[in-house]
């Protein structure tokens, strides 16, 4: 797998007049085309400013981050940021909100357009194309802001704890849901969450942070045997409560 | 919303459901508001009446709906009383009208810096305290006495509350809608016009409601001193000529006005809610 995107030492702190508050420090990993990686982390250790700085939106304060396209272009990979609600706009409906990002870019073409399209077939919202965000279940907006997000066709996507807004048991279906649609688009992924299941059971690798500032504590590899099936029936995997100790004790050893 | 529910084929016709009894004593409660209201109103207008005629209050000072209702058409003979209602009307739109764009511009000039809007803060709040009828001689000196004073008075009246409000209600938008527009590649002007002009609607709405009714205010302290038509002016020359049956009937006429206005803004409000289904 080839690696098209390197952090090597990034480090970012928050400034106020009572002080700086450390929240990333020598962080360094690779990201594999067509990779899924997890994030996991105590709440509050700055996996959020990390993603944004993957994202762009905030310049890191030390360190680098190292582009490495396939095509040996220095451009930065298109990014695909899908925040922890949809935000879909309530004056909008369902199909302006998922061209928000082609018009905002003037990319209203054709082809993308047909794109679009497609996706709405595909993920079953055509039907749903003039209906309000409000009209829709909690699953199916989930969907429409993936749209939103693959219609400007990113190749690296990241995932801010984006089913922390759902109840439990729609969260199982949902998350699974969009990770397979991400695959099946053949996307590369990074994803933040609190829930460890869901991290072993979505990525073929899991990255743990420690606590404020955030270093790198270990990477996981993760393997499953059931790995062509759902993310749900992974859970059933025999090696699933292997990786779960695993990460438990990763996670809450301070050593 | 009411929900209406029609009554299936197989339903006995005395005998109602949950669904059928919520809506009928939702109906009976309305009309039992309405029917208040109006009683209230009536009554009154008759105790008003029955004093004056009885001699409980004078009415020379106090008046009587039927002295009023003379009045009324009287001046309407007389005095082009339609023209000075005429007048009131349109200073009062005008100044509504530009209250909304010049507030509407700063506010959005102050959600795009928000270094002037630091800056400026304190200027904002000293004149949205002040009281503006005591700008109103200044304007008379400044612009003379005339339609352009009048105007001027009802915009000083109600355009640094609603910049504040409009510039208030800017800043709750949801920040995360506004990361949204910038993590889809847009601009600050994206932020702007995609997520928080169309975010405040409802607060825009609300603040022209109470801008009309403060336009009004502007304009009727701008035309007792400044002018020679209009029901401000009308008011003051019915007072110094002791004549106040035609302040009173000014004052009810200006009571109609502020209804009306109050309710065109709301059916325009429904309007805009029902189209963006908010």
């Amino acid at each position: 797998m080839q690696t098209i995107l390197e952090l090597k030492n990034i480090g970012y702190s928050y400034h106020s007049l009572h002080g700086e508050t450390r929240a990333l420090s020598n962080i360094s990993f690779g990201v594999g085309e067509g990779e899924f990686i997890a994030i996991v982390g105590p709440s509050g250790c700055g996996k959020s400013t990390l993603l944004s700085i993957i994202a762009g939106l905030l310049p890191p304060e030390q360190g680098t981050i190292v582009v490495n396209n396939p095509d040996g272009s220095l451009a930065y990979p298109r990014i695909g940021y899908m925040l922890q609600r949809d935000h879909l706009f309530e004056w909008r409906t369902v199909y302006k909100n998922v061209i928000l990002g082609l018009e905002i870019n003037h990319m209203m073409t054709p082809d993308r357009l047909d794109t679009v399209e497609r996706l709405l077939v595909d993920y079953g919202l055509d039907k749903f194309r003039d209906k309000r965000p409000s009209e829709l279940s909690g699953g199916m907006k989930q969907r429409a802001a993936l749209i939103r997000t693959l219609a400007l066709d990113p190749q690296l996507l990241l995932l801010d704890e984006p089913f922390s807004a759902l109840d439990y048991q729609t969260r199982l279906f949902v998350s699974a849901d969009i990770c397979r649609l991400i695959r099946a688009a053949g996307k590369t992924m990074i994803i933040i969450t609190h829930d460890l299941s869901e991290a072993i059971s979505l990525a073929d690798r899991v990255i743990i942070l420690s606590n404020r500032p955030a270093t790198v504590k270990a990477q996981m590899p993760i393997h499953l045997t059931l790995k062509d099936n759902s993310p749900l029936a992974s859970r059933n995997a025999p090696e699933f409560q292997q990786y779960f100790n695993q990460l438990w004790e990763d996670l809450n050893n301070d050593g | 919303m009411t929900v209406k529910k029609k009554k299936g084929p197989g339903h006995s016709s005395h005998e109602l459901t949950k669904q059928e009894e919520f809506v009928r004593n939702h109906r009976r409660h309305h009309h039992q508001i309405s029917t208040m209201r109006i009683t209230i109103f009536v009554l009154f207008l008759i105790l008003w009446e029955v004093s004056a005629y009885l001699g409980w209050i004078d009415s020379f000072f106090f008046a009587s709906p039927s002295q009023v209702a003379l009045c009324f058409l009287e001046q309407i003979k007389t005095n082009a009383l339609l023209s000075h209602i005429g007048v009131t009307l349109f200073e009062t739109i005008v100044s509504f009208l530009l209250v909304l764009l010049f507030s509407l511009l700063a506010a959005t000039l102050l959600w795009y810096s928000q270094k002037m809007s630091e800056v400026l803060e304190p200027y904002l709040v000293v004149l949205n305290s002040l009281p503006k009828s005591a700008l109103a001689p200044l304007f008379i000196v400044w612009l003379g006495t005339g339609t352009t004073t009048i105007i001027v008075a009802g915009i000083s009246v109600a355009v640094f509350g609603s910049i504040i409000s409009f510039y208030t209600g800017f800043q709750q938008v949801d920040s995360e809608k506004v990361t949204l527009i910038y993590t889809l590649g847009g601009s600050k002007r994206n932020a702007f016009t995609k997520v928080v002009l169309p975010g405040s609607v409802p607060i825009l709405l609300s603040t022209a409601k109470v801008n009309i009714g403060l336009a009004l205010v502007g304009v009727i302290i701008g035309e007792f001193l400044a002018a020679r038509r209009g029901l401000g002016y009308l008011i003051i020359y019915g007072s110094q000529v002791f004549q106040l049956d035609m302040v009173i009937t000014s004052i009810i006429i200006l009571c109609i006005i502020a209804l009306g206005f109050y309710k065109s803004i709301q059916m325009i409000e429904h309007h805009i809610r029902k189209k963006f289904k908010m």
